[in-house]
């Protein structure tokens, strides 16, 4: 089926997959790079499980064995739907939902802002609007029972393919939100997403293991979706302030659990095993600005996830309730947010209207507090350190979502001299192609998927934006202060051959920071351990 | 006849004004939703306005003094609601017919304001020349503004093979709508009704309650068909026109953070209380019934008892 050919009802059709991105139909990359064929799904997973979207099997939909398991699967989905417009199991979400399914006109305004849908090379599939039109028509036909809902709104047959199809679709989205910007209505394609996945979660109890399994209820489990109790976390963060200590020559310890700090600062915890440095560095100028803060080692607390942002607002919920009670257990004065996009939504805003009164401990993003320790004066700067061409890729729940565009733009004039922005950039950025939880998974040939599709409007994005430095003589950097962002770009540079063809690395804001202070030995960034 | 078209007319209005109220008050009473701002928001002060930051850009920003500028949320909702800026903006070629579409139905409801006026003044006696003189001008030029602006979105479903696969029986049925609606009132004016004192005689005499005769039939179907579309409106998803004022204020501008805000806080109780019955293993089945119940237990931590 070629992408012209598909139709809205398309998605009923017994077929063996609906549509398929082909690497000549992709958006062509500014360097002219060669694309490697990707790797197919295994044989054991299609029979498992239902892979009848495309040529990626994101959600291990189990496949109905039975006509009777079939039309359970479809049931299901429908009492799902249904809850989704009930006003007590979706009072988080309701009003948003009806408002989109109700007055979008249908303009398709939102398909070019979409990176995928630009990607795919227009893609039926991935525009924004897709699998929203099947949701709102299965909702019109068997919630709402419109009368003539077939002619009115549009024909939709529904069987268990349609079902499977429409949940794997959702996680053919990064919720970056970008189409939302651009709809003139105020409707919202990414919402659409995430309620369909709320309903193979919440009601079906299907979601993909690295959000569910081995995301919230890891993170809900042992305190963190690394499966790293407190201890161990303590103990590698203490390592972490050996090793730094007498690399950078600047000695520092993590105060973990003060009581009555001003600051609990959550990281990711997947910075510590992943990206040390970031660690290290945040220590490192929290110290030096002589602040008074804390790490926590509550369940949950040394580990800003909350993949319930994702697709589970009840799993969200216990995680943010879970952070805000670590909070109030230390008395703090406030939660900083270090570098996860994500969490960083999650606690600030979304949770606003979810923690009860008792809970509600102030929280914040690092970036403004960091800003204004480097603007105050009390750490020593040496910006020459870092005079090598930097870029800096926009988070879109710091941007997009917080509106937080300014304060790490400061850090960057202050600090790096041969700055440059991407275009676009801001709250009109491009997602880096990992949102909404695909950074962290690498199953079958979703790496595959996510360097070539979602994550191709932003490597070309960081191309561009290094185009008049190219080669490996020049070393340059990606400053990307989200750790799935972090993740997603890590793995395009090593997909593309970033740092050996063009020497690009990537990292953090606090590493640049670090880089730059003269308390610190030379080279705290160094593009020899990529 | 004309009693029948008065009738229908009031009935019209009626079925209008009730539908638009139902929408709006099934929103209102709808439970407080979770934040779900997008930047830029358009009341946010200062330069911040300009890059789309927020007040989330200071540190201790819960300490500080929130500015909200209704002027800088008028900068944005005036090039929005008179240019279709977001359209002009993302979707170019579609907003050559959607622009005088929409430019024509604005005129007509201009139109319509002044034929109101135009009749108050009949019945108080007052000279309006002025009034009808701009009315005789809106009327015309919005009538054929939503022609054209139609039969191009019309031309567009059809022939743009993206647009087509989106588009339904309603799209094509709404728009024809608007062209013989929009027609027969360029006809009317054409060889009936040239200064629109018939139309005024006709407002002037649903305010009053004085039914006059109307004689013409073409005049009389023009309002057939003009009721007829103004009652279906708020049916649609052309309900946006009023809608789109909560999809941005209470949505994407909806950024008013839940500090000293006690009436938030009562309103989270509330909803915190409400039962839960999502069917999901890690959901259910731990005997919990409402959110707070729920999102209180950590089913990880506590394993069941057996
Ligand atoms: S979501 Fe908005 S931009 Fe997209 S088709 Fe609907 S109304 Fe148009
Ligand atoms: S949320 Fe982002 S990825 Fe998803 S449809 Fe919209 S623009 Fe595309």
């Amino acid at each position: 089926m070629t992408k012209k050919s598909l139709e809205i009802n398309d998605v009923s059709k017994n077929t063996a997959i609906l549509s398929k991105v082909n690497n000549e139909d992709l958006m062509p990359l500014p360097w002219s790079i060669e694309e490697g064929e990707s790797k197919d799904i295994v044989q054991d997973l299609k029979d498992k499980y239902a892979c009848d979207l495309d040529d990626v099997c994101v959600l291990n939909i189990p496949k109905p064995q039975s006509k009777e398991e079939e039309q359970e699967f479809v049931d299901k989905f429908i009492t799902g739907m249904k809850k989704s417009f009930s006003k007590t199991d979706n009072w988080t979400f309701l009003s948003m939902l009806e408002t989109t399914m109700e007055n979008c006109a249908k303009c398709n305004t939102c398909s070019d802002a979409c990176h995928l849908y630009e990607a795919s090379g227009q893609n039926e599939m991935y525009r924004p609007t897709y699998r929203t039109e099947i949701f709102r028509r299965i909702y019109k036909k068997f919630v709402k029972k419109e009368a003539l809902s077939d002619l009115r709104n549009g024909k939709i047959d529904l069987n268990w393919k349609t079902v499977a199809r429409l949940g794997e679709m959702a996680y053919r989205c990064n919720i970056c939100r970008r189409c939302a910007q651009t709809c003139p209505i105020g409707a919202d394609n990414a919402l659409v997403a995430r309620e369909i996945r709320k309903i193979f979660s919440q009601e079906m109890g299907i979601a993909p293991p690295e959000l569910h399994e081995k995301g919230s209820v890891n993170q809900l489990r042992t305190g963190s979706s690394t499966q790293m109790t407190a201890m161990v976390a303590k103990d590698n963060v203490e390592f972490i302030d050996e090793d730094f200590s007498e690399e950078t020559g600047y000695d520092f310890k993590t105060p973990w659990d003060v009581q009555g700090a001003d600051i609990l600062l959550i990281h990711n915890a997947g910075e510590i095993m992943a990206w040390p440095d970031n660690i290290a560095a945040f220590s490192i100028i929290f110290e030096a600005a002589g602040l008074s803060w804390t790490l926590s080692s509550e369940i949950a607390a040394y580990d800003s996830i909350n993949y319930g942002v994702f697709y589970d607002d009840v799993q969200f919920a216990r995680t943010a309730i879970l952070h805000a009670q670590a909070a109030k257990n230390l008395g703090v004065k406030k939660i900083v947010l270090a570098e996860c996009g994500h969490a960083h939504k999650a606690l600030t805003v979304i949770a606003d209207r979810v923690l009860p009164e008792g809970l509600k401990t102030p929280r914040e993003s690092c970036f403004p507090l960091l800003r204004d320790i480097v603007n105050s004066g009390k750490i020593k700067f040496d910006p020459s350190r870092n005079n090598f061409p930097v870029t800096l890729h926009d988070p879109c729940n710091v941007t997009r979502l917080m509106g937080i565009i300014k304060p790490q733009r400061d850090i960057m004039k202050a600090l790096c001299p041969q700055f440059r922005e991407m275009v676009p950039n801001g709250p009109h950025n491009y997602c880096c192609g990992g949102g909404s939880g695909f950074a962290i998974m690498h199953r079958n040939n979703i790496g595959d998927w996510r360097n070539k599709l979602t994550g191709r409007k932003k490597i070309s994005q960081i191309l561009n934006a290094f185009s008049d430095t190219r080669g490996p003589e020049t070393e340059k950097y990606v400053c990307a202060p989200c750790s799935n962002c972090k993740g997603q770009i890590r793995d395009m540079i090593e997909h593309y051959e970033m740092l050996d063809k063009e020497k690009i690395t990537y990292g953090g804001i606090v590493e640049l920071i670090v880089n730059a202070m003269v308390d610190v030995n030379p080279g705290f960034i160094n593009w020899e351990e990529f | 006849m004309s009693l029948f078209v008065y009738l229908i007319t009031y009935i019209g209005i009626i079925i209008f004004c009730a539908a638009v109220l139902k929408r709006i008050i099934a929103y209102i009473n709808n439970p407080p939703h979770v934040r779900w701002e997008l930047y830029p928001v358009g009341h946010e002060s200062g330069e911040r306005a300009e890059y789309g930051g927020s007040y989330l850009e200071d540190v201790d920003w819960w300490k500080k003094p929130r500015h909200v500028s209704r002027i800088n949320e008028l900068k944005v909702m005036i090039p929005e609601i008179l240019g279709l800026k977001a359209v002009h903006e993302y979707n170019r070629p579609l907003w050559f017919v959607t622009y005088p579409f929409h430019l024509g139905l604005y005129f007509t409801i201009m139109f319509m304001v002044f034929i109101v006026i135009g009749s108050f003044a009949q019945i108080l006696d007052i000279p309006a020349a002025p009034i009808m003189a701009i009315a005789k001008f809106t009327g015309p030029l919005g009538f054929i503004l939503t022609i054209c602006g139609a039969v191009g979105l019309l031309y567009k479903r059809i022939t743009d093979q993206n647009l087509k696969i989106h588009s339904c029986f309603e799209h094509y049925f709404n728009l024809m709508l608007f062209i013989v609606t929009m027609g027969l009132a360029v006809l009317t004016w054409l060889f009936v009704d040239p200064d629109f004192l018939m139309a005024k005689t006709f407002v002037a005499g649903l305010i009053s309650f004085k039914l006059t005769a109307i004689s013409s039939p073409l005049f009389l179907l023009q309002i057939v068909f003009m009721v007829a579309t103004i009652a279906y409106i708020p049916f649609t998803h052309m309900s946006h026109f009023f809608m789109k004022y909560f999809l941005y204020h209470d949505i994407r501008w909806g950024d008013e953070p839940n500090i000293n805000t006690p009436k938030t806080d009562a309103k989270i109780n509330v909803v915190l209380n409400y039962p839960i019955t999502w069917s999901a293993p890690h959901i259910a089945g731990h005997n919990k019934k409402t959110w707070a119940e729920v999102a209180t237990f950590n089913p990880e931590a506590e394993p069941e008892k057996e």
